[in-house]
């Protein structure tokens, strides 16, 4: 094995049409200039236009349920979120 | 199917955790990286998605073994695009698997030393180019019909490495069938190079599935936890049914003398592969295993110095960059 | 009409140059796949190779138009023997380890980058145009291959006499990239290529930078040893690239893929 790995980074891409840097996976690289070389070998097969944003995966800060209270809790305690919440008559067509 | 015969780990968990865990998958909700999850469910995926990511790559080097000879120049880009794919296909699956507390150079450490497997499919060899159509129409026509309901499973990072493989992977099978087309309806040498390809690649595909497991107790928990979705059977039955008629479509015959239709289950009835030779494969005494994991280690060893020096550069770099902040 | 035969004929030549350099050199690239040093650095050389392989069917579509003989770019890749390729020696020679394979890749690219520049300018509007579509792809490679070039010179101790071993085995090779022929004599007079000589030029200013940079010694030898591959006169190497490359179409002619 080497003696160091390669520290592992998170991806972000912005599409030609795309309005925001969206996350589209993970790699492997010594450092971010290399780790942005990768990602666009990896994940955009070079198409042109894109901007692409890496960030170090052990710099990502994530939300995280408390182990028992998320877990029994039921997930979808705020219903009127959702669009099917709400009861549209059929005659008003797509909504 | 890339991930066969893979043993459930046994949790010790506190049971009021357990069953509110399972609640969640069975309410379709997906589990994500740091959420608590049972100890045998992490293990049990480390298991899969690795194994499933080794045979991406160990599946790169039968078919890019004919990429140097590819017969048109066109062939050589597909071909080479699609081999490229399953290095793709092996880093997101290993991205997926470092989720779980696993680091990747870990895994490639257990694929090399034989502690983990990759596809028994990998372990035959790909002797004429009719092998590359062969490869692509029943290797992958079997892997997908796998991977398709992964993107349903329960662990998140897996279902979206499935579901991007997926999408990517929608050309590998029909230009493997593409080529089987042309060498079918080509010279007379093709046509028997056609059906020789089919000849040794059926009975392995049948085994990708891995035997039958309507018993056992492993497969019942994987499929409680959804990182199984349907059994064996179920998949090869309908890989059996799905490929028939594409075979007959190409004048090529299914090398099997038992395969009739059977009116009541509307599906081929079929014989069953050889499965001490499966077992043989997995230990070790395929056509191929010596090759295929003594390329993936001399690929890492000969890698070493290269990783290392990449890794020493940008560290000096970052101290370099550190000292000038600091004048 | 002799001249214009002549003129025909030299084109001809000239284009099949740079479409054997991108085959070749797309060949040699494509044997990594499946065995890269990290799954990232495997993934990258087969966007070079595919790169490569597409230049190569440009200029071929091109040449075959120019020669007026009904021959596809398929033909001339997998039909024609040792002699009749026009590629430089350096893109034939063996892989080596992964650094001698980049050391190359960036020797070349620099070259490549620039003579590519150059023909965007082309008087030839259908040179100028495969030109710009190759140029970016070019450019991505020179980028990337300089920036390893960099890196492993400036690495360990041993990634540091890897890079520079590569940099003296190919030396010799390099100055055949800039040594002109009636050829190349006859497309610069007509506008149609740029005169090596310039080339030379900037590719000796970006060569002699990224050395530097990568702490590696430019070698005290002549960098035109070995030459000839533009006229047909190879390696040993290359035999072996045509004989696996070309083995289906020569072992079932006429048969379709």
């Amino acid at each position: 094995m080497s003696k160091k790995e390669w520290p592992l980074w998170e991806v972000f891409i912005r599409g030609q049409h795309g309005l925001n840097h969206r996350h589209v996976g993970s790699l492997h690289a010594p450092d971010a200039e290399m780790a942005i070389n990768h990602a666009r070998d990896v994940y955009t097969r070079r198409k042109e236009g894109v901007s692409i944003w890496v960030v170090p995966s052990a710099q990502i800060t994530a939300s995280s349920p408390s182990e028992k209270g998320a877990l029994f809790d039921p997930a979808e305690s705020k219903v009127y979120r959702h669009p099917t919440f709400y009861d549209i008559p059929d005659e008003v067509g797509h909504m | 199917m890339y991930a066969q015969m893979i043993t459930s780990e046994k949790s010790s968990d506190d049971p009021e955790l357990l069953a509110a865990f399972q609640a969640r998958i069975d309410r379709g909700e997906r589990i994500e990286p740091k959420e608590w999850m049972p100890e045998g469910y992490r293990k049990t995926l480390i298991r899969q998605i690795g194994q499933h990511a080794h045979s991406e790559i160990v599946g790169q080097l039968p078919e890019g073994n004919w990429i140097t000879r590819a017969p048109t120049l066109e062939r050589k880009q597909i071909l080479l695009a699609k081999v490229q794919d399953e290095a793709g296909h092996g880093l997101y699956l290993y991205s997926a698997c470092e989720t779980l507390g696993i680091s990747r150079d870990e895994l490639f450490d257990r694929l090399h030393s034989g502690a983990m497997k990759y596809s028994s499919i990998f372990n035959y060899p790909t002797l004429t180019w009719a092998d590359m159509g062969a490869v692509g129409w029943l290797v992958d026509g079997a892997a997908i019909m796998n991977q398709v309901p992964l993107q349903r499973t329960s662990y998140g990072p897996y279902a979206r490495a499935m579901v991007r493989i997926c999408k990517e992977e929608s050309f590998h099978q029909r230009q493997g069938y593409t080529i089987m087309m042309k060498m079918a309806q080509g010279t007379p040498e093709q046509k028997a190079m056609a059906q020789d390809a089919l000849n040794r690649f059926w009975y392995p595909s049948l085994m990708m599935f891995g035997p039958s497991d309507k018993d056992s107790v492993h497969s019942a928990q994987n499929m409680a936890w959804k990182i199984k979705i349907n059994t064996n059977d179920e998949l090869r039955q309908r890989f059996v049914n799905e490929t028939v008629p594409q075979a007959r479509y190409l004048g090529l015959e299914v090398p099997d003398e038992n395969l009739t239709w059977n009116e009541d289950k509307q599906g081929w009835d079929f014989s069953e592969p050889d499965w001490s030779e499966f077992f043989a494969v997995l230990k070790g005494d395929g056509p191929c295993n010596e090759e295929r994991l003594g390329a993936r280690r001399k690929a890492w060893d000969d890698g070493e110095w290269f990783r290392d020096g990449l890794t020493a550069y940008a560290e000096k770099q970052a101290a370099r960059r550190k000292a000038h902040a600091a004048e | 009409m002799v001249a214009l035969d002549l003129d025909r004929q030299t084109l001809f030549d000239w284009l099949l140059r740079l479409g054997d350099n991108a085959l070749i050199l797309g060949h040699r690239t494509s044997e990594w796949c499946g065995h890269g040093p990290a799954l990232e650095e495997d993934i990258a050389l087969a966007n070079t190779a595919l790169d490569l392989i597409g230049h190569c069917q440009m200029w071929y579509t091109l040449a075959a138009e120019v020669e007026g003989k009904g021959r596809t770019a398929d033909n001339l890749a997998y039909l024609r023997d040792a002699i009749q390729f026009k590629n430089v020696k350096l893109v034939e020679l063996p892989n080596g380890d992964i650094g001698q394979t980049m050391m190359r890749e960036f020797l070349f690219n620099a070259f490549h980058f620039e003579l590519l520049t150059a023909l965007t300018g082309s008087t030839d509007p259908k040179v100028s145009e495969i030109a710009a579509k190759a140029v970016k792809e070019v450019a991505y490679q020179l980028d990337r291959a300089s920036d390893l070039v960099v890196r492993l010179g400036d690495g360990t101790e041993e990634s540091h006499r890897r890079m520079q071993a590569a940099l003296d085995y190919l030396w010799p090779y390099v100055g055949e990239m800039f040594l002109a022929d009636a050829t190349d004599d006859a497309l610069a007079e007509a506008g149609i290529a740029p005169r090596l000589t310039d080339i030379q030029t900037k590719w000796e200013a970006i060569v002699s930078d990224t050395l530097d940079e990568a702490t590696l010694t430019r070698p005290d030898r002549r960098p035109d040893v070995h030459t000839g591959g533009k006229q047909g006169r190879h390696t040993e190497h290359l035999g072996y690239i045509l004989a696996e490359m070309q083995f289906l179409q020569r072992a079932y002619p006429g048969a379709e893929w």
